[in-house]
């Protein structure tokens, strides 16, 4: 058993709901509300729900890009709420992101050698011709040329350009990658070869992935264990195979239903042979009231070796 | 280092075509607008004008003949004569270099120190942000004109203090331009992504923050540059401004204005020369708006 | 919206407070001592202490400050140190005639620029296009005193058709209501005073008009471009609407929102302008009786009309963004 790189625990991110005449805080919108995993060294976790799920909030407050309300995060054992500000960024270093928008996420203004150099220059890593080394030796690693350097992100395609951030995040040799929807921006067909060189670049640099998406199909690609996600909860979180192929949570069940099936007339015979609903021990019990209105919810429990399930003992 | 992944076959042709900077493409956009090259090319007159004022004017700014009182123009004085038969071409040329003086150095005080306090409100927002933009929000409501007239009346009538004056009216202006824009940079991904790699704010601010808001206030502040030569010639006209024998455009009218009737040509050339020049700043600015900023056009 | 126009409102306190603050800084910070201004240089020492004690100037600031926001709540303005007279009752003439001046300018600048701007954009590349463009662009590059002394020089003292200065003949003065002279030359049924009042206003309103003419005119033109190549304004045409239509009740409408902001800002630089025109026009309104007050030392008189003219100019412009909210519907008020 290897040892778990991310430990995160009951994790919160309430924002202030305002109104009214004087711009008051009348409540909290939950946006993640108390979520905890751990991860790995070398695997891959997977992160799926629907959009506005907390999932990319999740993603954002371990770097502490947004700061959580509540909860610890450890990394490499430490508590990265309790570092400064100044020693949070260089543990930055460690941890980087991949963005959703490949359009967005980098600077139009920089060209790609400024792009992939800044993260060395802000960690004092090298010196110039190493910097420029590096820079040149990290495009051709994601499939790119040292050609390419001193364009400027709107000359490239999307594909290239989630390269370019994913090359990014490479720069500072991180041992931890959270890669928030990297492919749900991109043409079908480019999604598999950034997801192949995502592949490959994990094995080459023994690196930690935490994958955000919201298509199960993307996750269950590349991922060893996959976390559920459902209005700011995690309700269920298991190996990636137990997941597809036993889900236990009514909400996991529903999305596992709604992936759309590859060859339709092949499954026409018997629509329902491609998800096999498992069940649950019969000491548990589901209460997902909660799903529908705000009532209390149940915490995370192991129900089978490594199945986690938001249930309770009946 | 391994090459892990197969080259997408695109990158050849892409091989071909050049590096295009964003200024470059705005400089293109630019050199094709037309009114925007004659409005560059007035202020580069006006410049020159003022570089070379010594060599040009034919008479000093004070060089007065008694005996040639409002004279009208002729091939000796150009622009005729005032009352102190001192000649308008040579004060007129002379006014080119304080009213762009006034215009480039006020406009820079006011973008240094809105630029300055807007960044602050916008990047660390709260309780900095709500002095700010409330600081603002007062100096914005009087009239600019009456604002700049306060402040000399209090700092005294002189050049050097409607300079001032009019620096201080412009603040907010540029405070609130970079505020906005620090903010809606804030939101992009690209500053997300600056935070991940572990950078500070303060190089975030100065390599990712302010590049990405110059643009609009170039061009705000060539707009800005024409209404301060107006208001710096306000300020002169009311004699709050530039003081005698200072050859100041503004001042050069309200001098003249009771002579209107005998000699129109002391009002004329003054006021013609405050128009050209403040046009050339205009069109100059509409350019550069159209070039590097296309959705700020409205 | 009831909510959004009474938290506006609340918002403006503190904006007001500041001003007032402000402008009381500024007015102390004048040089020159007032009691020494009115009395002149000849004063004895002691005649200047008693007035300066009279006039609460040796009071600390705060309790001064004190008294002048508690006499602003009560509605009292001050008294002028020039005129002994309260600034109340004496500050309503100038203003009318600032009111009755930038409002005939600000009508003249809607009207004309709102309309060159539509022919301009339903003509465009026209030679109507192009002349009222340039005219446009030289009237924002125009310095307005200095148009208003070539006006004056050319319509009145050359061509003698205009008056010079003044808002009436006053050789026949009618009797004064409102202080609006074109409402008490009909109140008073005068009609040939109601054409001199006209006669009287045109080329003042003509010259502070031009800036903000010139504005309105490029502003209506662009986005009338716009909407007009939106794609409902060509499937209005497509429909078969007739051009008189198309323009005034798709366009228009939509055309009006980049429209009322410059408005809002004009309005300012109208009140800015007016001094200059004032000034040039011998127009007995608030900004030349601020400006005098400011020679005078009239501490009271400048404090209070500077406050004045700054309420007026933050409460059109909540008006204008209030307008937006209900024109509309795209505009979220929070």
């Amino acid at each position: 058993m290897t040892k778990p790189i991310l430990q995160v625990e009951n994790v919160k991110k309430y924002f202030p709901i305002t109104g009214g005449i004087l711009g008051k805080k009348i409540g909290d919108m939950k946006a993640v509300d108390g979520v905890s995993f751990h991860v790995n060294e070398g695997e891959t976790l997977g992160i799926v729900g629907e959009s506005g799920c907390g999932k990319s909030t999740t993603g954002r407050m371990l770097l502490r890009l947004i700061e959580p309300t509540e909860g610890t995060i450890l990394f490499d054992n430490r508590d990265l709420r309790a570092l400064p500000k100044k020693e949070m960024r260089k543990v930055r270093r460690h941890i980087q992101m991949i963005f959703q928008d490949p359009y967005a996420s980098l600077n139009p203004r920089h060209t790609v050698e400024k792009i992939l150099e800044e993260p060395l220059i802000v960690h004092g890593i090298g010196n110039e011709a190493e910097r420029k080394k590096k820079v040149s030796d990290m495009l051709e690693v994601v499939g790119l040329t040292s050609y390419h350097a001193r364009r400027y992100p709107h000359q490239f395609s999307g594909g290239q350009r989630q390269r370019i951030g994913i090359a990014r995040a490479l720069m500072t040799n991180p041992k931890l990658i959270i890669a928030d929807e990297p492919v749900s921006a991109l043409d079908v067909s480019i999604q598999s070869q950034v997801l192949n060189l995502l592949k490959d670049l994990q094995k080459e640099f023994q690196l930690t992935y935490i994958f955000i998406a919201h298509d199960l199909g993307v996750v269950r690609h590349i991922s060893d264990r996959v976390g559920v996600m459902y209005k700011g909860r995690m309700v269920e979180l298991a190996d990636a195979e137990k997941i597809y192929q036993n889900p236990l949570h009514p909400y996991t069940q529903q999305l596992l239903a709604a992936v759309p099936i590859p060859d339709p007339e092949y499954y026409q015979a018997d629509e329902q042979a491609a998800i096999q609903f498992g069940t649950l021990p019969s000491k548990y019990v589901i209460d997902d009231s909660w799903m529908n209105i705000d009532s209390e919810r149940d915490d995370l429990i192991e129900v089978a070796p490594g199945h986690f399930v938001a249930c309770r003992l009946k | 280092m391994p090459v892990l992944a197969k080259r997408e076959n695109e990158t050849n042709e892409l091989q071909l075509e050049e590096a295009v900077s964003p200024w470059r493409e705005g400089w293109k956009t630019f050199k094709k607008n037309k009114v925007a090259l004659v409005g560059s090319g007035i202020v580069l007159f006006f410049i020159i004008i003022a570089i070379l004022a010594p060599l040009l004017a034919p008479y000093g700014i004070n060089e007065q003949q008694l005996s040639i009182r409002n004279n009208p123009p002729s091939s000796e004085h150009w622009f005729g004569t005032d009352d102190f038969g001192r000649d308008i071409f040579s004060r007129v040329i002379y006014g080119a270099r304080i009213s762009l003086w006034v215009g480039l150095v006020s406009v820079a005080g006011s973008v240094i120190i809105g630029c300055f306090l807007g960044i602050i409100a916008g990047f660390y927002g709260r309780w900095i942000d709500t002095v700010i933009s409330r600081i603002f929000d007062i100096m914005l409501a009087f009239p600019s004109i009456l604002l700049a007239i306060a402040v000399v009346a209090v700092l005294g009538p002189s050049l050097q203090n409607a300079l001032i004056a009019i620096a201080i009216i412009n603040i907010p202006n540029f405070g609130r331009l970079i505020r906005s824009k620090v903010l809606s940079v804030k939101q992009e991904e690209y500053i997300m992504a600056a935070r991940a790699v572990g950078m500070s704010d303060g190089r975030i601010l100065f390599h990712h923050v302010l590049p990405n808001s110059l643009a609009p206030i170039i061009v705000q502040a060539t707009l800005a540059i024409a209404t301060a030569i107006i208001e710096a010639a306000a300020l002169g006209f009311l004699g709050m401004g530039a003081q005698p024998p200072q050859a100041e455009w503004g001042k050069m009218l309200a001098d003249s204005r009771q002579y209107i009737i005998q000699a129109p040509w002391t009002v004329l050339f003054p006021g013609i020369a405050i128009m050209l020049t403040v046009l050339g700043f205009n069109l100059m600015g509409d350019g550069l708006r159209d070039a590097l900023d296309p959705k700020m056009k409205s | 919206m009831l909510t959004y126009t009474i938290r506006r409102l609340l918002m403006l306190i503190p904006v007001l407070f500041g001003m007032t603050f402000v402008v009381f800084f500024i007015i102390r910070a004048i040089p020159g001592d007032p009691a020494q201004v009115i009395l002149g240089q000849q004063a004895t020492k002691e005649a200047v202490a008693q007035l300066t004690e009279k006039l609460g100037l040796n009071d600390p600031w705060y309790v001064q400050f004190f008294h002048y926001v508690k006499g602003l709540l009560s509605g009292d303005l001050g008294e002028s140190l020039r005129s002994s007279a309260p600034i109340k009752d004496e500050i309503w003439p100038y203003l009318a005639a600032t009111l009755e001046l930038s409002l005939v300018a600000m009508f003249i600048a809607i009207f004309i620029g709102v309309n060159a701007g539509i022919i301009s954009a339903w003509f465009q590349n026209s030679w109507f296009d192009y002349v009222a463009m340039i005219l446009a662009l030289i009237g924002i590059s125009i310095p307005v005193f200095w148009l208003g002394l070539m006006e004056q020089w050319a319509f009145s003292l050359e061509l003698g058709w205009l008056p010079s200065t003044g808002r009436e003949n006053v050789r026949d003065p009618v009797e004064v209501v409102t202080n609006l002279y074109l409402i008490d030359t009909l109140i008073a049924g005068r009609f040939d005073q109601f054409g001199e009042v006209i006669r009287h206003l045109i080329l003042p309103s003509l010259a502070l008009a031009t800036i903000p003419m010139a504005i309105i005119a490029r502003i209506t033109r662009s986005s009338m471009l716009e909407v007009m190549r939106s794609d409902y304004i060509r499937t209005a045409r497509a429909k078969g609407m007739r051009m008189f239509f198309v323009v005034y009740k798709h366009s228009l409408k939509n055309a009006v929102i980049p429209v009322l902001t410059v408005i809002g800002l004009q309005v300012g630089l109208l009140l800015g302008g007016a001094i200059l025109t004032e000034t040039i026009f011998g127009w007995p309104g608030i900004g030349r009786y601020i400006y005098e007050a400011i020679g005078f030392r009239d501490y009271p008189v400048i404090q209070s009309g500077i406050l004045i003219i700054a309420t007026i100019f933050i409460l059109i412009n909540l008006i204008v963004d209030l307008l937006y909210v209900a024109i509309d519907p795209r505009i979220k008020y929070n």
